[in-house]
């Protein structure tokens, strides 16, 4: 397991990753702007595991795509490591993303023709790794969630769980400082929830990951250390866990 | 290529459908591979190169007749070694589903200019001595049973004789062939006992075939040939065997525009097949091209991902295609005269994969455009 150490843990930096001021988001039907988010202003340090919850529709997706640089904010500042990311064109966004962001949605969205190991590799055909590499790379980061005898099986040989812990291997392999997680547990049962968000923690703890977690369950934003609420586009409330 | 493992695995996302749209793609580029061979074989100017034996027809239309004092003049051309001449008997054996071409020749020339024609000296002698006699190609012979010195009646169509009753040929030999490109089921009979005992067209002939001493020359001789009777009532086109039995299957139909026509129907249909295949697949994929552009691809490695795809497909199932119409051509040309000189040349394979590629472009455009252009943030939330 020296690879498991070796490749993705890092020293534990301190100081504020996310840096958000007076941000506000609109989307358009049409002409017709709908209000999402507004006035919203907040760090997040380096290191932290934070769960963002709320009502639905209150604007927790957008917030957290906005935070993963899907998405450009309408009004205010974004800035991720010193980065000042709304002010990066798609292109750029793009590659910002590919170095710096692991993402891991409540579907999983697993490549249903690739077998797992292949999945999780997908990221690294964006760097200049060699075939071996990735190769070496990607089953690491399988090792790290458990699941390194399985990396030549399709999603569709996968329970649910095991399909999250290849989503959160391809979210981690390209070794981002920053996860962005959309209810990961959301289509899980209890026990294998809890599976996922005791590794997400240990993700958090031993390899240094700042987690930013969307989640309607209190039990999950438990396995977190802050907690952000969020009700029809505003901040309302925060607590520490 | 570090995609490559990526791009293909899209031809097993859905095997059957991958399945079908290769095999419509392998059948439309096996035509396109055999029908413009074909069509080039056919619209290439005469090749003379290399010949020695030349074929003298009427210049406007293969069914009018040569006045047999054309064979005497043909002779005395410079060059010319030695002349015969075929006509079309037509007739009816049995009935008239019991095809095979007879050919009324003087014999002792024919024979001599074709000598792939292989007959004992007897049987030669015979045929030469006997007035109403004619040889069969041994398969014929065999097909319905026909031994030495039996009679061959034929209801006559074009030729009636001076008698108004059938035709009777005595078979006075049966002839085997040199090799298989030799057409093996005529039937021969003698030119002078049909010339004398019709009712009409005495002193005419089908065409005329001239043998020449050396085939460098062939060219030239051709030449002078249709210039010695230029402004004759009887005008000639000198030409190859090759090019004349094309120019004879020519006249049942412009075959290049009949294949064009095919091949532009055929094209049309693949198109819109693999088009609609390839825009349901992508509607099908919204989600994962969102992730990979979530993960950091960018637009434009989108866009190359889906047109490669379409390439990939189009190339899987046209090559093979391709590569089938050159092996098919191959065979037929070794076994059925016409295909002679009929090739899927490197010329036809390059337009062909040309027009492959062209096709993966016109289809994986538009689904690549799509894909280039899908927003992450409507593609994952229900917002489409
Ligand atoms: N791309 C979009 N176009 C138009 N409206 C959008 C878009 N994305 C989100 N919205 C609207 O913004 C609001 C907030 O959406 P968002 O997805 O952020 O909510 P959420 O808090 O994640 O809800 P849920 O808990 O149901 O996932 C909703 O009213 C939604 O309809
Ligand atoms: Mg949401």
């Amino acid at each position: 397991m020296a690879d498991r150490w070796s490749l993705f843990r890092r020293s534990i930096v301190t100081g504020t990753l996310i840096e958000i001021e007076t941000l506000a988001k609109d989307y358009y039907r049409g002409k017709v702007v709908i209000p999402v988010l507004s006035d919203i202003s907040l760090q997040i340090e380096q290191g932290d595991f934070l769960a963002l919850m709320g009502p639905s529709g209150s604007g927790k997706t957008t917030l957290l795509n906005l935070i993963g640089g899907l998405d450009t904010p309408t009004l205010g500042s974004i800035s991720v490591g010193g980065e000042r990311i709304d002010k990066l064109g798609q292109g750029q966004l793009a590659t910002w993303r590919s170095r710096n962001v692991g993402f891991v949605f409540q579907f999983y969205n697993l490549l249903p023709v690739l077998s797992a190991e292949k999945n999780v590799e997908l990221p690294l055909l964006l760097t200049n790794l060699s075939r071996r590499e990735r190769k070496k790379r990607a089953l690491a980061a399988l090792a790290v969630v458990g699941l390194q005898d399985r990396a030549s099986h399709r999603p569709t040989e996968l329970s649910g769980g095991q399909e999250q812990r290849v989503a959160i291997a391809r979210a981690i392999v390209s070794d981002p400082g920053l996860l962005v997680c959309d209810e990961p547990t959301g289509d899980l049962d209890r026990t294998t929830a809890d599976e996922i968000l005791e590794l997400l923690q240990l993700l958090n703890r031993d390899y240094g990951k700042t987690i930013v977690m969307v989640t309607h369950d209190p039990k999950a934003a438990d396995h977190a250390n802050h907690c952000l609420y969020l009700d029809k586009g505003s901040l309302t409330g925060s607590q520490a866990l | 290529m570090k995609y490559l493992g990526l791009i293909w695995a899209a031809l097993y996302r859905k095997p059957l459908r991958s399945l079908l749209t290769l095999a419509s793609i392998f059948v439309a580029f096996l035509l396109f591979g055999m029908l413009q061979s074909v069509s080039v074989a056919f619209s290439q100017g005469i090749d003379f190169s290399g010949v020695d034996r030349l074929i003298v027809a009427p210049k406007y239309s293969i069914i009018d007749p040569l006045p047999e004092k054309h064979v005497f003049a043909v002779q005395a051309v410079s060059g010319v070694e030695r002349v015969a001449h075929r006509s079309w008997f037509g007739g009816v054996y049995q009935d008239s589903s019991q095809f095979f071409p007879r050919w009324p020749v003087p014999v002792e020339s024919f024979l001599a200019i074709y000598p792939e024609y292989l007959l004992s000296d007897t049987e030669k002698q015979a045929f030469i001595n006997t007035r109403t006699g004619a040889v069969l190609g041994r398969p014929l012979a065999e097909a319905y049973n026909l031994k030495l010195g039996d009679k061959i009646p034929l209801i006559a169509d074009i030729w009636p004789n001076k008698d108004n009753v059938g035709w009777e040929f005595d078979l006075v030999g049966i002839y085997d062939v040199a090799d298989s490109s030799v057409d093996s089921e005529q039937m021969f009979i003698n030119f002078e006992f049909f010339d004398e005992y019709r009712q009409w067209g005495q002193g005419t002939v089908g065409t005329i075939v001239v043998k020449i001493n050396d085939p460098d020359q062939s060219a030239a001789i051709a030449a002078e040939i249709d210039r010695l009777f230029a402004n004759s009532p009887a005008e000639t086109k000198t030409t190859t065997e090759k090019a004349y039995n094309q120019m004879f299957a020519k006249q049942v139909g412009d075959i290049g525009l009949i294949m064009t026509g095919i091949l532009s129907a055929v094209f049309f249909t693949i198109l819109l097949l693999t088009g609609n295949t390839m825009a349901q697949a992508i509607r099908e994929r919204i989600p994962e091209l969102a992730i990979l552009k979530t993960i950091g691809f960018s637009n434009m490695s989108v866009l190359m991902i889906v047109l490669s795809e379409s390439l990939l497909i189009v190339l899987v199932g046209s090559l093979p295609g391709l590569l089938l119409a050159g092996f098919l051509l191959e065979g037929l040309r070794e076994s059925v005269s016409l295909f002679n000189g009929v090739e899927l040349s490197g010329l036809i394979l390059a337009q062909g994969l040309g027009l492959a590629c062209l096709m993966a472009f016109v289809v994986g455009l538009p689904p690549a455009l799509r894909a280039m252009r899908l927003n992450i943030v409507d593609a994952l939330g229900d917002h489409l």
